[in-house]
């Protein structure tokens, strides 16, 4: 029985105290400082005293003299968040809350667009999340408007305009049928941030390949392979031609060169010729001399 | 108590010494014949009073890689150098074989007569991926008392002087710099797919076999794990595909890939958790690699074989062979390798063979194959 009434009576002389040290009113605290601005403190009484400003990344101590105010110039806090501010004087000590705000201006972006590289015509394939930060890199929290644009080779271009909560907006985009390397922008205020997101052709469509006679061999060669959106599937990309003959096979894995892939192949009367690129297959051919 | 157990310590180190000396001495005076062969001497080689003891004098210095002993007793020395007999066994350029020692060789006659005979010497090659085998047929001949195998020797291969243009693409990578804003974005993973996975019970164990296709537009290399999840919902185990997988991925290429579980059962899992890495990495486009006359063979001895061909100018230091098996339906069967021991020159074909298991031949009707290979950037 002993504890609860200790813990209410340890209580109720905390409450009083507090009471007590608030109606001494030897130090007055502006409600909120923005980020990087000059700011005063007051403080009553008379005599030497030592204030202290400590917050998460900064601490700042000051010599006062009681009664008079005691001035901190622009750039003394610039890290927002909650301050404890202490008066220590003769021995005794009063203490209070200062929060700091973010400045309303943006002065940077960090703009995250994912991803860098897609396929074409992809709904809502790309995303851009935005982070408005002010001059001194804290998040602005203040709602803001951030503007999105994504411009595509072919000139076309989607915006989209959302309001920055708690420092962020984000957006998801269309990649466009053409490709190549979109700009996106991000806009807020006149701080803007660009990615670029490569629009990469799809999978190879309509895929032909012809042959001809060279020799004692038969040269094999694809028409410009390009996706279904007319895009050119790019060089590099692997065009498998496979030949088989009889109870034998012959492959080779040919990198596209100039849109086009060509090998030369034994040449085999009544060989059947296929080619593939990936999953995607191609035509068949039966070659007979 | 201390003085004895003091005691009986120095007695034991006195014995211990006196015994490692004996022995040393022993060992010196009346080595066995292995030791004796890998130190140079004499050891292993017997009279070659056979033609078999010919080959297997020949076998047992080559394994000691006393290459000039080889040499010295062949019959045939005069028509190559001893540094052609050398390379003729371990390459005239740097391959796997080049780095392999021999583990161990058969001796199998094939026919003899008074005057000459016929040997088999298969070769069993110890190299960093495994054993690699070469046969090679053997004519030996009298000489007095004596027999002497005519070393068959495979000269250098002679590549004519041309010039092979290669403009294939290269594909280089800038990667997001330890400055850049924590925004900005690094360049995107290559993405890669599944596009096949079977798990196999197997005598061994489980085995997980799939095919991966790089559906990107840049290089990709990648990698397969999987995990066994028991019907408990629990973890059973996790392997990756190691080097049973071409690593390399161009765009739109695909590759086999098997996971080995030894020591599980099919029984026991509930449901397989298949992971896919890719990165992007700078490659080449070049070599080409052409693969010809690839037939299956049927059981028994049931294997895949063929030629590679090396399609551009730059030597091939080692080439990894993949065969994938599908069955009449176009499921998939089985996955196996073989690397070539020896380095592809440009436009000369090397021949492999993909061994099958006898079991699932039967099911094989058609396969694919593809090759990857590791250049050190030597030319002919």
């Amino acid at each position: 029985m002993r504890t609860p009434w200790a813990i209410l009576l340890g209580g109720v002389a905390g409450f009083v105290g507090q009471l007590i040290f608030a109606q001494s009113n030897q130090l007055t605290l502006p409600a909120m400082v923005e980020a990087g601005s000059a700011f005063s403190i007051e403080t009553a009484g008379s005599g030497q005293g030592t204030l202290y400003v400590a917050g998460l990344g900064q601490v700042i101590r000051k010599d006062v003299e009681l009664g008079k105010t005691a001035w901190f110039p622009a750039g003394s806090l610039y890290d927002a968040g909650r301050y404890v501010v202490i008066l220590e004087a003769s021995g005794n000590s009063e203490s209070g809350i200062l929060d700091v705000a973010p400045q309303t201006k943006p002065a940077s972006l960090s703009f995250l667009a994912r991803p860098s590289r897609l396929p074409i015509a992809l709904h809502n394939g790309i995303t851009g999340a935005v982070y408005v930060f002010d001059a001194y890199k804290n998040l602005v929290t203040a709602p803001t408007p951030v503007s999105f644009a994504l411009s595509s080779p072919s000139g076309a271009a989607q915006t989209r305009t959302v309001t920055a909560k708690d420092g962020a907006a984000w957006t998801a985009m269309d990649s466009t049928a053409k490709q190549g390397a979109d700009k996106f922008v991000a806009e807020d205020d006149d701080i803007a941030s660009t990615r670029v997101i490569g629009q990469v052709p799809g999978d190879p469509c309509g895929l032909k390949m012809t042959a001809k006679p060279d020799g004692d061999k038969v040269a094999l060669a694809t028409d410009p392979v390009r996706d279904c959106s007319g895009n050119a599937v790019p060089d590099g990309t692997i065009v498998t031609f496979t030949e088989t003959y009889g109870d034998t096979q012959s492959t080779v894995d040919v990198p596209l060169k100039r849109d086009i892939a060509a090998v030369e192949m034994p040449a085999h009367n009544g060989a059947t010729i296929t080619v593939a690129s990936g999953v995607i297959l191609g035509n068949q051919i039966r070659w007979e001399k | 108590m201390s003085d004895g157990s003091e005691n009986g310590g120095a007695m034991l180190a006195v014995v211990l010494i006196a015994a490692t000396i004996a022995f040393v001495v022993i060992g010196t005076m009346w080595p066995t014949k292995a030791a004796l062969a890998y130190t140079g001497g004499q050891g292993l080689t017997s009279s070659s009073s056979t033609p078999e003891a010919a080959v297997q004098n020949l076998g047992d210095e080559i394994r000691a890689s006393a290459w000039q002993k080889a040499y010295d007793g062949l019959a045939n020395k005069a028509q190559f150098t001893e540094q052609e007999f050398e390379h003729d066994l371990k390459g005239y350029y740097p391959s796997l074989r080049t780095y392999a020692t021999l583990d161990r060789f058969e001796v199998f006659p094939l026919h003899a007569s008074d005057s000459d005979a016929e040997v088999r010497l298969k070769l069993y090659w110890s190299s960093v991926v495994g054993i690699s085998e070469g046969t090679r047929d053997l004519h030996v001949v009298r000489a007095g008392d004596r027999w002497q195998v005519e070393w068959p020797i495979v000269k250098k291969p002679v590549v004519p002087p041309q010039v092979i243009p290669v403009n294939y693409l290269r594909w280089d990578v800038i990667y997001r710099g330890a400055g850049d804003d924590w925004g900005a974005q690094d360049v995107e993973a290559p993405h890669v797919r599944i596009v096949d996975m079977r798990p196999v019970e197997r005598a061994e164990g489980v085995v997980i076999l799939g095919e991966l296709l790089n559906e990107d537009v840049v290089p990709a290399y990648v990698s397969v794990n999987a995990t066994l999840i028991g019907k408990n919902q629990q973890p059973i185990a996790t392997e990756g595909s190691f080097d049973k997988i071409s690593h390399l991925l161009l765009p739109k290429q695909v590759t086999p890939f098997l996971i080995n579980f030894p020591n599980a059962t099919l029984a026991d899992v509930g449901s397989v958790r298949m992971t896919p890495f890719s990165t992007l990495v700078p490659a080449s486009a070049d070599p080409v690699i052409e693969i010809d006359n690839e037939k299956l063979n049927p059981a028994p001895d049931a294997s895949l074989t063929g030629q590679v061909i090396n399609q551009s100018g730059q030597v091939v230091n080692v080439a990894h062979v993949l065969g994938t098996f599908y069955d009449s339906t176009g499921h998939l069967v089985w996955v196996a390798d073989e690397y070539l021991d020896r380095a592809l020159l440009p436009q000369t074909p090397e021949s492999f063979n993909i061994h099958i298991p006898e079991d699932l031949a039967r099911q094989i009707s058609s396969e694919r194959t593809i090759v990857s290979t590791y250049s050190s950037g030597g030319s002919v």
